[in-house]
């Protein structure tokens, strides 16, 4: 059966005026999806192996030294950065949601605000940090007599990526904090279970789901960053700071788009793998 | 005693953690009102910082809002009616449709803008106006918006509310008019809060999508950060803040406010 | 296989963080081996009382909880050595069914090999045989609430509390699993706790059955002393049907709108009397000295439900074999055996 066809069918599910009302009001979302996406996505594919290189363009990010030297470096930082993000994050949202205390909601507030801070700016804030002006290398300056300055090195670059990353990840684990059921918790303690075994066999395996979601996000997001990356300008190559000096500076169409498809794809691997592990949708923080 | 040391280590790593996302923030606020940052606060406190960038770049925060406003009209128009029509309708094509919008945030945004060069470079009007800008937030943002009617959809059950309406004679029309809009309101003032402010903040589609004469607001702070004077680029910021921050509280507000109820 | 503890609460009241009053100051005593059932409808007290005793919850200052003797009122549930069953199992579904029962011991750091022998004898003292290596989600209802006993039984807790263990199930099984749980606990002779609103179950797996209202005991006693001898309207309508009827009595009789009934000689003035649906027999009218019309008859299968209007200033409530024929209409008469009416104390008529 034709796609038109299985479409008519399952709108037929709704009373008759009804799904013709239900296509009309998808249709403009088809329009804009289809226009400023989907087409555009499929072009973008056609250009990366349109190039010289053709198709091997594809294979160049996991050939060509530079470009493997660049994806690893992304791939680790945006590792690194996940894993310590769920460590904070976890610490932090499972005192939060179980203890209260006057200033309990501005402290949440606090710590889910940068949200909304884009890349730049939150360079810019590691540059005010640990930057050659910065506050840390006033402090150490003043303390040890040597100034500390990492923003424009892989420790900046990651201190920029835990600072978007943990308000993303805080809130996902608070929400499923929340939806713990307390009674498995007062039943581990019926049996003798003390607070860490508590942590160990009941709290934590039932947060595994919210782990892998919140990870998920997390990683693709740190993948695909782009702001910290150029406000710090740093030595230190991500991906795509090289899919923009590729367009850019070396004018590599085909190359940029090959790496652009390429970072989309493994992107959204990780979601779809997330997804399908944790069975629910893997909602984007914030 | 081991718990309420237990309680304190937990409190001051929490705290630790906030102060390392408020206190950037907040100098940074504090530089961008600061007549000079390397001497201090000591040096006095002057609005002259902010005078000066609002010279240089006010057309961009204008430009922000705009399309931020221009975004949020899209996707509402857009958005509502297809969230309608995918929470009634169901079944795989309408998780298929899900998927696909969902698809842009998977994708990181150099390659949405890369994409959206390569197919509408050519288009000279369309390319260089702000409209373009647009199109690439609506992208991004819609399935935000989607989502977020959908979620109230599920929440209030809207299915059987539409079926007795429809058992009372409405029309498709009349019964999304009188019955699905109105309850939708929690989600499309959830939807929008959240348009607006990832519009205002977008940075790397837009990056790529600029032209001298489109800037908007982060693009205009990355500009600064490359080339102003510190308490300049900061003062920059902190308009950003004023901007973003009272959408958040409303968003958080918000948010309470759900939870309190449910 | 331990007996048990003897449980003493003394004046322990509970007043929740938000204001709510839960508990009324409550002393009791449990016996070693007993069960005990709290009995009433949601609201009354009874989960908070069991919380209570298990050291979920900690009573207001100056209630003290007793477990042969030994104070335990400061400590908390997971050094107390209880046994607790909740509503909805609360199994860990990260562990498979034998490990869930032997989470227990594996705290109390009991071998593999011992605590193997333990699970073993707990999968077949609870007939679940066969399902030791399922998840959680593969079982039905009525396994996972064996699952949950044996978890509970498995480190031979001193006091076993179970809170409305059969509620999540349907009406038959409830009914099976009820009988099951009786002989269980019947043969574990262990002291339990028992926190349940259905009346049967109650009066099933009671030694001894309190029934609470509004966070305060209002009966404490044998099934057959609940049943037969309520002291207030409250009691004697909840643990079955129960006609209440108010009059005056003089020459050993309560004259009614139908007639008169009998009392005992002696008493007179105002009183309320108690009458169970199967203590009045439906009779022609000519050999009784009460009257009433049948307004509706209900086939329920082994007996039948007659309500008659007329007798007394409210309908009557009649449970009558299944074999008598009455008519909605129908005049008849009503013969109640004296030693079978219930007179309710004065002051607790409400």
């Amino acid at each position: 059966m034709s796609l038109a066809a299985r479409f008519r069918l399952r709108a037929s599910n709704a009373t008759g005026s009804g799904a013709a009302f239900a296509r009309l009001c998808l249709l403009p979302l088809a329009i804009v999806v289809a226009a400023f996406f989907v087409l555009p996505m499929v072009r973008l594919v056609g250009v990366g192996a349109g190039g010289p290189k053709g198709l091997a363009a594809y294979a160049a990010i996991l050939i060509e030294p530079r470009y493997r030297a660049t994806l690893i470096n992304t791939v680790v930082l945006a590792a690194v950065t996940t894993i310590a993000s769920l460590l904070i994050a976890t610490i932090a949202g499972l005192f939060l949601q179980r203890n209260r205390f006057p200033g309990h909601a501005f402290l949440v507030a606090m710590l889910t605000f940068p949200l909304a801070f884009p890349g730049v700016v939150v360079g810019f804030m590691v540059i005010l940090l640990a930057g050659r002006q910065g506050l840390i290398g006033d402090v150490s300056l003043r303390l040890t007599g040597s100034k500390l300055v990492f923003a424009y090195s892989l420790g900046g670059l990651f201190l920029g990526y835990l600072y978007f990353s943990i308000p993303r990840v805080i809130l996902t684990i608070m929400a499923a904090v929340e939806k713990l059921d307390p009674r498995l918790e007062e039943a581990a303690r019926s049996l003798g279970a003390g607070p860490w075994a508590v942590h160990r066999d009941v709290i934590l395996p039932a947060l595994v789901p919210a782990f892998v979601a919140s990870g998920a996000i997390a990683f693709a997001t740190a993948m695909g960053a782009f702001g910290t990356a150029f406000t710090l300008a740093t030595n230190v190559d991500v991906l795509p700071m090289l899919i923009y000096t590729e367009f850019t500076l070396a004018a590599d169409l085909a190359m940029a788009a090959a790496l652009s498809v390429g970072l989309g794809l493994v992107a959204w691997a990780i979601l779809a793998l997330a997804r399908s592990f944790a069975g629910a949708t893997v909602a984007a923080a914030g | 005693m081991l718990r309420r040391l237990v309680f304190a280590g937990q409190l001051l790593f929490t705290l630790l953690v906030a102060a390392f996302l408020i206190v950037p923030a907040a100098l940074s606020m504090l530089a961008g009102v600061t007549v000079n940052y390397f001497r201090g606060i000591r040096s006095g406190v002057t609005l002259e910082w902010m005078v000066q960038v609002w010279e240089l770049y006010a057309d961009t925060i204008f430009r922000s809002f705009e399309v931020a406003f221009a975004t949020l009209v899209l996707t509402l128009i857009v958005g509502v009616p297809a969230a309608y029509a995918l929470h009634v309708r169901g079944g795989r094509l309408s998780r298929l449709i899900e998927e696909i919008i969902t698809l842009p945030l998977a994708v990181p945004g150099l390659a949405i803008a890369l994409a959206l060069l390569l197919t509408y470079g050519g288009f000279g009007a369309f390319r260089g106006s702000w409209l373009f800008i647009v199109a690439g937030h609506v992208v991004f943002t819609l399935p935000f918006m989607v989502r977020a009617v959908m979620a109230v959809f599920a929440a209030i059950d809207v299915k059987i509310l539409d079926e007795s309406a429809a058992s009372l004679g409405a029309s498709p029309w009349r019964r999304f008019r009188d019955v699905i809009a109105p309850n939708a309101k929690p989600g499309i003032l959830a939807g929008s809060l959240m348009v607006v402010t990832l519009s205002l903040g977008e940075f790397n589609l837009t990056w790529m999508l600029h032209t001298p004469l489109t800037k908007t607001l982060p693009v205009g702070l990355a500009d600064s950060y490359a080339s102003m004077r510190l308490e300049i680029a900061s003062a920059y910021t902190l308009i950003f803040f004023i901007m973003i921050i009272p959408l958040l509280v409303a968003m958080q507000m918000l948010g309470r406010e759900k939870r309190s109820a449910a | 296989m331990s007996a048990g503890v003897a449980v003493r609460l003394e004046a322990c009241a509970k007043t929740f963080s938000d204001g709510t009053r839960a508990l009324e100051p409550v002393t009791l005593e449990i016996a070693r081996g007993e069960t005990l059932v709290f009995l009433g409808p949601s609201g009354c007290g009874k989960t908070t009382t069991l919380r209570i005793i298990a050291g979920l919850e900690a009573p207001d200052a100056g209630g003290r909880v007793r477990f042969d003797g030994e104070d335990v009122t400061n400590i908390p549930i997971e050094r107390r050595n209880v046994g607790m069953v909740f509503q909805s199992y609360a199994l860990f579904p990260n562990m498979n069914v034998a490990e869930n029962i032997g989470y227990g011991l594996k705290i109390r750091g009991v071998g593999r090999t011992e605590r193997s022998a333990r699970i073993q004898e707990l999968v077949a003292l609870t007939g679940i045989a066969g399902l030791e290596r399922r998840k959680i989600d593969q079982l039905s209802g009525g396994q996972r609430q064996r699952v949950a006993l044996a978890r509970a039984v498995a480190p031979r807790p001193r006091v076993l509390l179970l809170d409305e263990p059969l509620t999540a199930l349907d009406a038959s099984l409830r009914e099976r699993l009820r009988g099951e749980l009786d002989r269980l606990l019947r043969s574990l002779g262990i002291t339990a706790v028992y926190v349940t609103h259905d009346q049967a179950e109650a009066m099933v797996l009671g030694d001894r059955i309190v029934v609470m209202r509004h966070g305060a005991i209002a009966q404490i006693g044998t099934p057959r002393e609940i049943y037969f001898e309520p002291v207030s309207r409250f009691v004697a309508e909840f643990v079955g049907a129960a006609n209440i009827v108010e009059g005056t009595a003089s020459d050993g009789a309560v004259a009614l709108p139908g007639g008169r009934i009998p009392v005992q000689l002696g008493v007179a003035g105002k009183i309320t009397l108690m009458l169970r649906p199967e203590t009045i027999a439906v009779v022609v009218p000519d050999a009784a000295e009460l009257h009433g019309r049948v307004e509706t008859v209900t086939f329920v299968g082994d007996r039948q439900r007659i309500v008659i209007a007329g007798a007394a200033a409210r309908p009557l409530l009649v449970d009558a074999p299944n074999t008598i024929a009455a008519a909605p209409g129908e005049r008849v008469g009503l013969r109640i055996d004296p030693t079978r009416i219930r007179m309710l104390p004065e002051k607790n008529t409400e």
